[in-house]
């Protein structure tokens, strides 16, 4: 047997140093793939952020979910898959029993929430959203050590999208897990039955409308305990008060 | 008493006869209990207690003094445990399993003697019996896995078949030399021809097998492994992966049979090993034909007993198991050449001197 | 067999339909066999289902759920610091590994960084619970080839670490002792020099399993070409840890990550292997268990004084934003996704766990093999189920 090992001490060492320029360089190889996707995919992609040295995040439209695959994979060497999510950008109705301190059922919040969800507009994250339900992915570079990640706006209740398993077949379970938990459909899947659940479950549990019945049932011991230190600032006071 | 039952000897082979029912009926009776049990204990504990060590914990400490009574506190577990019949199963065959088993465990017994006179049977062809009583095994284990009705069981009952039909044959080959050497069946002479061998005309020490038929001793400790169905040939009961083969649905008291049979078997072919290959129930230095032999000989053979057991335990606690298809080529491929070449190697060295 | 891809079945079905045409004296009846979720083998509440044809698995088809317990929901309802209680378990062999992406993440997005001395010091716990929980694989793969001697040894060897983490942390599973911004407390007087015989207790386990399980013939024969996975296919299904560098690719992110720890400070190296069999993986973690030794050594002989604990607010508000930090666990690459709106709570954390990708790729790895080997090669892969079903 012939231990293999690219990077030896020496090589550490080097990337310590030269951290700093390491740094940058970085930041050019994820601008470098931000223009290749751009490149590949054209009016498909939609926004891109890159936070300098740190991550990069891409999102492009759901027409162009499995094409983005492809050209990372084919042309950015993203060999390595990540994983396959998805996430809920409408804000949960039952207020700050379940992720809010400000509690959306009763004051002034739950209008701010109605409207929201009128106009369909979301408070969203990095590289921004339209639509409710956003996928979420994460691909590697085991060579250029680099990773990115995708997203992509789905539209309506029980979205559809197209599966990545012909590109990256480990994605098969996190759909399956997307699908269960969120109600993504994936076309072209070829399993798509229950992964963690009962095979006669009902119900999408991450959605943020499906309610975690502990909590509905017992408040949520997490905003009573909080107390403020003396002498400590009076910018989370509220809390405090409203238990 | 010893030379009658010496003299019956001769008579042995006219079959049943009313003095030689009763005299072998106390002979088994006081035999089991008088001697198998407390030697049954002894090996168990060295066993548990090597075996512990080995894994560097203390093994069983709490019942009795350093822990010697184990035995009988595991005889009392199982016999508190529900006896579970699978719904499915065949009950009558499920039920006679780890009888069928055992009786093939005790059976091989009889033919080992412990001393000049000290023995059950003296059969002229009692090493052939061994062999044949001990291949009754398999259809106990196939009855087991066929009729719990669960596809491991099936699994494991079908893997231990093949392996026990084809470590059967390396078994029966390695005996062979020392019968040829020896010149009979005979389990008693087979010692005493041990016991008055020479080596290049000195007789010193005997000649006990081990010295001339080593890859014959080697051969028969690797396929009374595979006999015993324990690692590294314990596909059958592998318990990571088809949980504990045949055994699975057994539970209480006919699991505490097949248990018993197992360690018992392993002791037993620990006997037999013993008495074809290290000289027996005999020393070197004493007159084989002394009566002292018939009350020092037993402990002289579960010396020996311990010493094999030892080995087989060793390789037992030490080895990883091997796929059910290269322990096939290992039987067939190796260890079946080789033993029909000690056989010829023999014949011919026989032939010569 | 509703878990069973129908098509899957129709095609096992029309070959086998086809095989008998050919030969009908031959035809046997494929046999369905359950592997689990109770089963000795599955340490955990893993489900295969195996077609088999004779001892040939046809297909294989893990079922998993039985432990899932629904962190990424229960995450959403619970304040920062206390998502690290759930997250311990899990993989609960390696629990305070857990914390440590979760924290980065959080310190990433509060733009909190810890003291040199909490850095080291997670550095260090991050490397033992490594070698608690590879230790008890290196004994484990022994142990489901049928050779039980080796699991003693892990078991007692592993308890001196794990006493190490207790002494430190108060937990000697779950630890819970990472903060957001440092660590709960300063490790205690005379620990270092405890964990220096630590050290060379597990190095003389590092020998004794090279004596007593590498260089066995049985396992050689057993482990060998069996269960080999290319490192494109590995990639793609997301293999990682030492599953994918047993396939030759170099990929550390403990080296090549370059997140809050302070591994690229140290003198260590990668180690590959180029077969991809399950030998490969047992010998890489095998040398990764020594290395992690190698590691903390250096780590407790650099650990600078200061404090161990950064200026965080005594109510933990993450400002909005989103951050992604994946670190190099003992199973593989385990990361967080936090989405956080400002809030006490995470909006949506998504937890990638690495045994669930190294784990999905066994539907194509178990076709063709045989039943042995389908728990030689599940052990190698080494999953624990709570990093499974999260």
């Amino acid at each position: 047997m012939i231990p293999l090992s690219s990077a030896d001490a020496e090589t550490v060492d080097a990337e310590a140093t030269e951290e700093a320029a390491a740094e940058v360089a970085s930041d050019e190889q994820r601008d470098a793939l931000v223009a290749a996707l751009a490149d590949a995919l054209g009016d498909g992609l939609v926004e891109s952020h890159v936070e300098p040295g740190v991550d990069v995040w891409v999102r492009v439209t759901a027409e162009a979910w499995v094409d983005a695959a492809r050209a990372l994979r084919d042309r950015c060497g993203m060999a390595y898959f990540g994983y396959l999510s998805a996430i809920d950008w409408m804000p949960s109705p039952y207020g700050r029993d379940m992720d809010a301190q400000v509690d959306l059922t009763a004051g002034d919040g739950a209008d701010d929430a109605a409207d929201e969800a009128a106009t369909g507009g979301y408070e969203t994250g990095v590289a921004g959203g339209d639509t409710r339900f956003q996928l979420l992915a994460r691909v590697h570079d085991p060579v250029g050590h680099v990773g990115i990640t995708v997203k992509a706006d789905l539209a309506g209740d029980r979205p559809e999208a197209d599966s990545w398993i012909p590109v990256y077949p480990g994605a098969d379970w996190h759909e399956r897990e997307a699908w269960e938990m969120f109600g993504i459909t994936f076309r072209d899947h070829p399993n798509q039955v229950h992964l963690y659940l009962p095979s006669h479950f009902e119900g999408n549990p991450l959605r943020k409308d499906y309610p975690l019945l502990a909590r509905r049932v017992k408040p949520w011991p997490g905003i009573v305990d909080v107390e403020l230190m003396p002498g400590e600032d009076d910018e989370d006071e509220a809390e405090g008060d409203e238990s | 008493m010893g030379s009658v039952m010496g003299s019956m000897t001769d008579t042995l082979t006219l079959a049943v006869e009313l003095a030689w029912w009763q005299q072998t009926g106390i002979r088994a009776v006081v035999g089991l209990l008088a001697v198998l049990l407390p030697a049954g204990t002894l090996v168990y504990l060295f066993l548990f207690k090597m075996m512990s060590f080995m894994q560097s914990r203390l093994g069983p400490m709490e019942a009795g003094p350093y822990g010697s009574l184990q035995l009988l506190a595991e005889v009392g577990k199982f016999l508190q445990k529900e006896d579970i019949l699978p719904r499915k199963a065949d009950r009558v065959v499920f039920k006679a399993a780890p009888f069928v088993v055992l009786i093939s465990t005790f059976l091989l017994v009889l033919v080992i003697p412990a001393g000049p006179d000290a023995w059950f049977i003296d059969v002229d062809t009692g090493i052939f019996l061994a062999l044949a009583v001990s291949s009754i095994s398999v259809i106990g284990i196939l009855m087991a896995g066929w009729a719990s009705s669960s596809k491991y069981s099936l699994l494991g009952g079908l893997r231990a078949a093949g392996q026990l039909v084809a470590y059967e044959l390396p078994l029966v080959l390695a005996v062979m030399g020392v019968v040829i050497q020896a010149g009979t069946l005979n389990v008693q002479d087979i010692v005493m021809s041990q016991a008055n061998g020479e080596i290049f005309g000195w007789g010193g020490i005997g000649n006990p097998f081990i010295l001339t038929q080593f890859v014959g001793f080697a051969i028969f400790l690797v396929a009374v492994q595979a006999e015993l169905t324990q690692p590294p040939f314990d596909m059958p009961v592998a318990e990571s992966e088809i949980v504990t083969g045949y055994l699975t649905e057994y539970t209480g008291l006919r699991f505490l049979l097949f248990f018993i049979g197992e360690f018992a078997t392993a002791g037993i072919f620990a006997a037999l090993a013993a008495t074809l290959f290290l000289g027996g129930w005999y020393v070197p230095g004493l007159d084989p034909t002394s009566d002292l032999f018939n009350v020092i000989g037993p402990a002289i053979l579960l010396g020996k007993v311990i010493l094999v057991a030892f080995l087989i335990f060793w390789f037992r606690f030490t080895y990883p198991r091997f796929r059910e298809d290269q322990l096939q080529q290992l039987a067939w491929k190796v260890l079946i050449p080789l033993s029909l070449a000690n056989i010829v190697l023999t014949g011919v060295l026989k032939v010569v001197f | 067999m509703t878990a069973l891809g129908d098509t899957r079945q129709l095609a096992y079905i029309a070959g086998q339909a086809s095989d008998a045409r050919v030969n009908v004296e031959l035809e046997t009846e494929g046999m369905t066999l359950n592997i689990g979720p109770q089963h000795p083998a599955t340490h955990g509440t893993l489900r295969v289902i195996v077609k088999l044809d004779g001892e040939r698995v046809v297909a294989a088809e893990p079922v998993m759920g039985y432990m899932h317990r629904g962190y990424e929901k229960l995450s959403e309802v619970r304040t920062y610091p206390q998502v690290t209680t759930l997250v311990n378990r899990i993989d609960w062999l390696g629990s305070f590994a857990n914390e440590v992406p979760f924290i980065l993440a959080a310190e990433r997005l509060m733009d909190v960084e810890a003291p040199p001395r909490a850095q080291w010091i997670r550095t260090a716990l991050f490397e033992l619970s490594r070698i608690a929980n590879v230790v008890l694989f290196l004994g484990d793969m022994g142990v489901q080839l049928g050779a039980v001697t080796p699991v003693f040894f892990a078991f007692r060897d592993r308890e001196f670490v794990l006493n190490q983490i207790e002494a430190v942390t108060g937990g000697r599973f779950h630890p819970n002792f990472d903060r957001i911004g440092g660590l709960k407390d300063d490790l205690p007087k005379g620990w270092i020099e405890e964990t220096k015989g630590v050290l060379g207790r597990i190095r003389t386990f590092c020998d004794e399993m090279e004596d007593l399980v590498t260089g066995n013939e049985i396992f050689q024969a057993r482990t060998r070409g069996i269960g080999v996975i290319p490192a494109d296919v590995g990639l793609s299904y997301g293999l990682s840890g030492a599953n994918i560098r047993a396939s030759g690719v170099d990929w550390d992110l403990r080296r090549d990550g370059g997140v809050g720890l302070v591994h690229d400070q140290l003198d260590w190296k990668v180690w590959t292997h180029p077969d991809g069999d399950s030998f490969a993986r047992y010998w890489v973690r095998l040398q990764e268990v020594r290395e992690a030794c190698d590691m903390v050594d250096q780590l407790l002989d650099g650990i600078p004084s200061g404090p161990v604990m950064a200026k965080v607010p005594r109510i933990i508000k993450v400002p909005a934003g989103e951050a992604y930090v994946e670190t190099e666990n003992p199973l593989g690459v385990m990361g967080y996704y936090v989405v956080s709106k400002g809030d006490l709570v995470p909006y949506r954390v998504k937890i990638r766990s690495a045994s669930f990708n190294n784990i999905s790729i066994t539907p194509w790895l178990l076709e063709g093999t045989y039943v042995p080997d389908v728990i030689s090669i599940l052990a190698s892969l080494y999953f624990i189920l709570g990093d499974i079903d999260r």
